[in-house]
């Protein structure tokens, strides 16, 4: 169900640097690599469990409600469950 | 415990002539590590059963603590810490490792640490241990899960990882105890030197006059406890008034902004263990192949199964706590009466009567929940062991978040369908505090097992054994209709307490997800023996007193009102030739009327009336506090039924109950008012007790009963007053 929910036109109508996608955007299975992480506050927290930018973030999956989702960081190395609100601080690389 | 003592040799410096007897204390580390780093089997591995649980001042967070032997013979206190990812707290929990490593007075002061860090997630678990190598505290690395570590191909060259750290590192497998016993040997070597680690991180050089300034005013030992004096000073509890104005002035004038720093701080570091991890690991297996736990996620994280696994642990789990629990609980049942019994049978007197019927009742009462908590509890410790606790959380997040709730609030609520006890206990799992308010406070409104009798005693009064429709009876509707009302009440109570309690802290959801792996059976047990030991001398010394004191205000009553009764009784018997037991069944009914039970009953008559309720059932209220299934039997002795309490007998007597008309008292209506009161009230002493000892206030437990019990009242009145 997640996949419908950023449909390609909602992306499109955005100015390119607010449309950095976040990791709320990546399809199962997707990785990609951290670019900044927004929330300042958040981002301690995140930095600190291993989220820094240059790693590479994998969407492993999404709770059957479409949240909180899996995101399994570096090279396989550990999975995080992070809560949408949550995800959508990481900002990825294009 | 005691005996631990008297063998322990002072490690720091043995002074022959000082007398055994004299107060000075075992030397003291601490373990420190993420969470999931193996840092629980570590200390319990360490400590066994040598464990207590105790408070850390000023905050909720239970202090584990326990004796360990080292090697040769000497012991040491260990100190079990929450888990963090660093020394920047994030949650209440980890506010107590700030005030225990920045204060060299405390006397929780640890001489060393035991870092655990997990082998195969090497370079995350190095970011607290750097922070902790800069604050000079002497460390040792425990370097857990190395069989994990392989299994995923990495290889650790731990000797240059020594060298590198300056620590001695001892690779192990805590959960199996292998490599425990170097463990052992390096921690006593560790008490006769104690060289500091070296240094992975300095401040940079703009902070120096910052950092000089806070060193000298406070004489720190270096820079980097001054660092977090800076950055922590609103959150330490050990500082007065006048330091923290201080820090704050100092930061202010030098423009110190926290949380850049900070995050500079980890970017640095993490720059720093990548370079350090380089010479020290190296990984072979090339294939990458998906982890089995990802696979067994594919499965317990499925939309369908996923809920469909889920919903069967709780039936178990349900099953365990209500049906399976009951063999112990009817043998500790047993137990009491026949102790009681067999002290009455060869004394008597007033203090017979008080040991037997207050205090000897009132530790029955303590004892009968030991099989429910610890049946819960195996079960949440397999739950956690596993992994699974996790993916409850992860599933069941967002339909509890509506409710202010969490996915972690999901066990507690269910268990509460059993009993609220275990399951407040429970709750203890949830990190954030405001949820964990949140789910301790409407858990008691989930329908226990306790409201069963009263529910099928009332229900069968007044509901038809009838069906609805041809295929619903119509009790079972009405009794499912009431476990709905509860758990509505509950979720919506959540969300109106979400509103008025404020958070104490940012929560964050985010968490690691631990690997898949049988329980540690070690673990599970200990677990089991940590909680039932924490309810019974902590919960269990507020039960007994309130037990003491229920019994005394049934038993005893007013000036001499109780034997004019008795004796009028009496008279009526030789009258008009009762037969003995029906002469004792009246004594009975007339003595409680006239206790201080029964005044209150009539007391607060007045103001339970508009609920349709008369003295007799304001007895019952008072009672049932003690548990709520004794409103079945005060029931039958105000109603003198006598001995023989089982339900049909106490159903006709209630049905045979006439109001003033002559009508029968017991309405459909009045009957429904009682139960909605049921429903809602806060009639359990044992639950108070329990929410003080999780909660450590008596803010929340009476927060409780004023809450409940006024919905109840209102819930009962809206009733009364809409349908009589």
């Amino acid at each position: 169900m997640a996949l419908f929910r950023r449909s390609a036109a909602v992306a499109a109508s955005q100015p390119s640097p607010a449309a950095r996608r976040t990791a709320n955007d990546l399809r199962p299975g997707e990785a990609a690599t951290v670019c900044c992480l927004k929330d300042p506050q958040m981002a301690l927290k995140l930095l600190e469990m291993g989220c820094i930018p240059g790693t590479q973030v994998r969407l492993a999956g999404r709770a059957p409600l479409g949240d909180p989702l899996m995101l399994v960081l570096g090279d396989e190395e550990y999975t995080l469950s992070l809560r949408v609100s949550e995800a959508i601080t990481i900002q990825l690389k294009d | 415990m005691a005996g631990a003592t008297q063998d322990a040799v002072r490690p720091a410096t043995p002074q022959p002539g000082s007398s055994p007897s004299s107060a000075e204390r075992l030397p003291r580390l601490a373990l420190i590590g993420n969470p999931n780093s193996g840092k629980t089997s570590l200390f319990n591995q360490l400590t066994g059963l040598n464990q207590k649980v105790g408070n850390f001042p000023g905050v909720t967070v239970d202090r584990k603590t326990g004796v360990a032997q080292l090697g040769g013979q000497r012991w040491a206190e260990v100190v079990d810490l929450p888990g963090t990812y660093s020394l920047y707290p994030k949650s209440l929990d980890e506010r107590v490792i700030a005030d225990l490593l920045y204060n060299p007075l405390s006397p929780d002061y640890p001489d060393f640490v035991v870092v655990t860090v997990d082998a195969s997630n090497l370079r995350r678990s190095l970011l607290l241990f750097s922070q902790l190598a800069d604050l000079d505290l002497p460390a040792i690395l425990a370097l857990n899960m190395t069989d994990m570590a392989a299994e995923r191909g990495i290889l650790l060259d731990v000797p240059a990882l020594e060298r590198e750290l300056g620590v001695p590192v001892v690779p192990m497998n805590a959960r199996k105890g292998v490599g425990l016993a170097a463990l052992r040997i390096i921690m006593a070597d560790r008490l006769a030197t104690r060289p500091p680690a070296g240094r992975f991180w300095q401040p940079s050089a703009e902070l120096q006059p910052l950092l000089a300034a806070i060193r000298q005013h406070f004489s720190l030992p270096n820079d980097y406890l001054a660092l977090h004096y800076a950055h922590q000073f609103g959150q330490l509890h050990f500082l007065g008034e006048d330091d923290r104005a201080y820090l704050a002035q100092v930061t202010a004038q030098y423009g110190f902004e926290s949380m850049t720093q900070q995050a500079a701080e980890t970017v640095a570091r993490y720059a720093a263990i990548n370079e350090l991890l380089l010479e020290v690991v190296t990984v072979t297996r090339t294939e990458r192949r998906e982890p089995a736990s990802n696979r067994i996620d594919k499965v317990l994280t499925h939309r369908v199964f996923g809920y469909l696994i889920f919903l069967a642990v709780l039936f178990l789990l349900f099953q365990a706590i209500f049906a399976w629990a009951q063999y112990p609980m009817d043998l500790i049942d047993q137990g009491i009466a026949a102790l009681s019994g067999a002290i009455q049978a060869h004394f008597s007197g007033p203090l017979v009567r008080l040991l037997t019927e207050g205090v000897i009742a009132g530790l029955g009462g303590v004892l009968i929940f030991i099989p429910q908590i610890a049946l819960l509890f195996a079960f949440l410790a397999v739950l956690e062991e596993t992994g699974y606790m996790a993916r409850v959380t992860f599933l069941m997040d967002k339909l509890m978040r509506p409710f202010g709730l969490s996915g972690k609030s999901v066990v507690p609520l269910i268990s509460g369908l059993a009993c609220a006890v275990p399951a407040i206990m429970g709750a203890r799992t949830i990190e954030s505090w405001k949820d964990r308010m949140l789910t301790i406070f409407v858990t008691p409104l989930m329908s226990c097992s306790a409201r069963i009798p009263v529910y099928t005693v009332l229900v069968a009064l007044v509901v038809p054994d009838e069906s609805w429709l041809g295929i619903f009876n119509m009790r079972g509707l009405v009794l499912m209709g009431l476990y709905l009302l509860g758990l509505g009440s509950a979720l919506l109570s959540a969300l109106l307490l979400k509103t008025v309690l404020k958070a104490r802290e940012r929560s964050y959801f985010i968490m690691e997800f631990p690997v898949y792996r049988w329980p540690r059976w070690k673990n599970v047990g200990l677990t089991i023996v940590e909680k039932v030991k924490a309810f019974i001398f902590q919960a269990g010394k507020v039960i007994v007193a309130i037990s003491v004191l229920l019994w005394v205000l049934a038993s005893y009553g007013p000036g001499n009102r109780q034997e004019l009764a008795e004796a009028q009784v009496q008279q009526q018997a030789t009258a008009q030739r009762w037969p003995a037991a029906e002469t004792e069944r009246r004594v009975a009914s007339a003595r409680l009327e006239t206790s201080y039970a029964g005044t209150f009953g009539h007391v607060i008559e007045p103001a339970i009336r508009p609920l349709g309720f008369d003295w007799k059932i304001g007895i019952a209220l008072l009672t049932s506090f003690a548990a709520r299934e004794v409103f079945v039997g005060t029931m039958s002795t105000i109603y003198s039924v006598g001995q023989d309490a089982d339900l049909g007998t106490v159903q006709q007597k209630l049905a045979n109950e006439k109001d003033i008309h002559g009508q029968p008292f017991f309405t459909p209506v009045r009957a429904l008012s009682l139960l909605v009161f049921y429903v809602f009230a806060m009639q359990c002493m044992s639950t108070l007790a329990v929410t003080y000892r999780e909660t450590k206030s008596w803010r929340w437990p009476l927060g409780q009963l004023v809450y409940m019990t006024g919905l109840a009242y209102a819930a009962s009145l809206f009733v009364w007053q809409l349908f009589s």
